[in-house]
């Protein structure tokens, strides 16, 4: 109990920071929306040069926006803050992280839970269910059991890849950017038919690093679409279990990193 | 070392011109070198620059696939690609996501030593820009356009001005850029805290210069109302715009006087923002 009363004061210390700062926050608030927002309106703005997009129409490309939206902003909002691990190990704060007698990742996270994010998590659970409603599926237990684990799943394999990108910053501090390629990078790939992509490319995302099986995938089988690229149709409803070797990988990566750990000494 | 410095120029009284020149110019040198420290930065950044380069790139052509005469928005292939692919270079070189330095300082109070210097804030920081903005001229275009060649068919200019003429618009882009940015982080005189409006701004500048999708992509009525009441299209767009040659050469050089107009409009903003804040200070910090 005493570890749980710990991360509540870590939480009220943040609430009451941004108590402080009102202004700010309401902004902050309508501008995490807004990122989602933009991203759904891209995808409007591409359909109106063309019906069909990689194969897929407005509706059925929305569905995976939606998916996509639901699940990254789920894992940005719990997890996104982790990005900052670069900043705590240059200067010194994971030190003071370290000495505590709590666990390292829930700290970081409770340390910064970022609240500004609860909108934009509200939008995106919005657009996938009109997606799921503008596209008419003909429901069964299977398909409405999909409809729910698929976003929870999605968020845990971003999440996951958010913690993943974050541990380069034990081994390179100065990793910079590199990070945004596969979080940010993997929203924007999942957000989106990958029928679009070339095909060096998508083996390498959608296969290979497993990107493919967070939105696509189980769109294709809440459709009741076959895959044009040639996976069978069960694919679609195994595709969540994605999310379990990506925390697999992700747990033990961060765990190595701790260990790996020398402090800068600032 | 015998080159210039940060040190503190002996200023020519009966030749003020060429002192203020001399204290721009080591301002640009210093801001060029503060980039050209960090090597592995500057790869970090290359490589995500090219994966976006890719995404964007792909979803694009895939829309030219389906579009009516394959040229949305009035683009062909290889003009979409190199939009897409000198954008991800011209995105670091423009510095649409520069660092919150000023909104920084501000609230830490380090601000009061830029107002000691004897050299206006806007001007000082506008050569720290031009100093970044000629780092990343030399280090970030080349990786995503090498890239982008390998990869795709890239659009090459036919006509001799285009060359010269993006040039110029992409030096008033990132005027215009640091003119908005420095508008940004100076709402922070008034609000201590600058990250909601820099959020605003990461989020509102990537969509509206054109980052995401061409802006000729819009509806027209709409596209036109960006370029004449915001300076958002002339960060990214018009530049881009001017190399692909989406346009008759009258209407693109229009363009860049429209960005030129921009920018002298946004410096002053700049200059009367910073002299109003000054009469308001409250230094934070001690």
């Amino acid at each position: 109990m005493g570890e749980i009363g710990a991360y509540v004061a870590l939480l009220g210390g943040k609430l009451r920071s941004m108590a402080a700062y009102r202004t700010s926050f309401a902004i902050e608030l309508l501008s995490n929306l807004g990122s989602t927002v933009l991203d759904v309106v891209t995808v409007f703005v591409l359909y109106r040069a063309t019906a069909v997009v990689g194969g897929f129409s407005l509706a059925e490309s929305l569905l995976m926006t939606g998916l996509t939206a639901a699940g990254f902003t789920l894992a940005d909002m719990i997890v996104g803050n982790i990005d900052d691990l670069k900043r705590y190990v240059r200067t010194g704060t994971l030190d003071t992280v370290l000495i505590r007698p709590l666990r390292v990742l829930p700290q970081l996270i409770f340390m910064d839970l970022p609240l500004r994010k609860l909108l934009r998590l509200a939008f995106g659970i919005f657009v996938y269910a009109a997606a799921l409603v503008a596209n008419h599926i003909q429901w069964t237990a299977a398909r409405a059991l999909l409809a729910v684990v698929a976003p929870i799943a999605a968020g845990v394999f971003f999440g996951a890849i958010f913690v993943l990108t974050a541990s380069l910053a034990f081994w390179w501090v100065e990793s910079g950017e590199i990070g945004a390629s596969f979080t940010y990078g993997g929203r924007d790939f999942t957000s989106y038919p990958i029928t679009v992509y070339g095909d060096w490319f998508r083996d390498l995302f959608a296969y290979a690093l497993g990107f493919g099986l967070v939105a696509y995938q189980p769109a294709l089988a809440l459709l009741g679409r076959t895959d044009p690229l040639g996976l069978p149709a069960w694919a679609g409803y195994a595709a969540p279990l994605v999310a379990a070797p990506a925390v697999a990988i992700a747990a033990l990566v961060w765990g190595t990193g701790i260990r790996h750990y020398r402090s800068t000494g600032s | 070392m015998g080159g210039i410095d940060a040190s503190v120029l002996t200023i020519s009284p009966g030749r003020p011109l060429r002192a203020s020149v001399t204290t721009f110019g080591a301002l640009v040198g210093s801001g060029f070198r503060r980039y050209a420290t960090y090597r592995q930065a500057t790869i970090a950044g290359s490589f995500t620059n090219i994966v976006f380069g890719f995404l964007r790139c792909y979803v694009l052509l895939a829309v030219a696939a389906g579009a009516v005469g394959g040229r949305p928005g009035g683009y062909d292939t290889a003009q979409l690609a190199t939009f897409v692919w000198v954008g991800q270079g011209l995105l670091t070189v423009v510095g649409i996501w520069g660092p919150p330095d000023l909104s920084d300082r501000i609230r830490s109070g380090d601000v009061a030593s830029d107002l000691l210097r004897p050299v206006a804030p806007v001007t000082a920081y506008l050569a720290a820009d031009l100093g970044r903005f000629l780092h990343a001229v030399l280090t970030r275009m080349i990786g995503p356009l090498i890239v982008g060649a390998i990869f795709f068919t890239l659009a090459v200019p036919t006509r001799w001005q285009t060359v010269p003429l993006f040039a110029v618009s992409a030096v008033l882009a990132t005027i215009g850029s640091f003119g908005c940015r420095f508008l940004i982080n100076a709402t922070a005189y008034w609000l201590h805290d600058a990250r909601g409006p820099l959020v605003l701004w990461t989020l509102s500048s990537g969509l509206l210069a054109g980052l995401y999708f061409p802006l000729r992509m819009l509806p027209e009525w709409l596209a036109v109302t960006l370029w004449v009441a915001t300076p958002f299209p002339g960060l990214l767009q018009t530049p881009l715009d001017v190399l692909v040659e989406r346009d008759p050469p009258v209407q693109q050089a229009g363009l860049v006087l429209l960005q030129a107009c921009w920018a002298v409009a946004l410096l002053a903003l700049c200059r009367l923002v910073q002299h109003r804040a000054e009469r308001k200070l409250v230094v934070q910090g001690g």
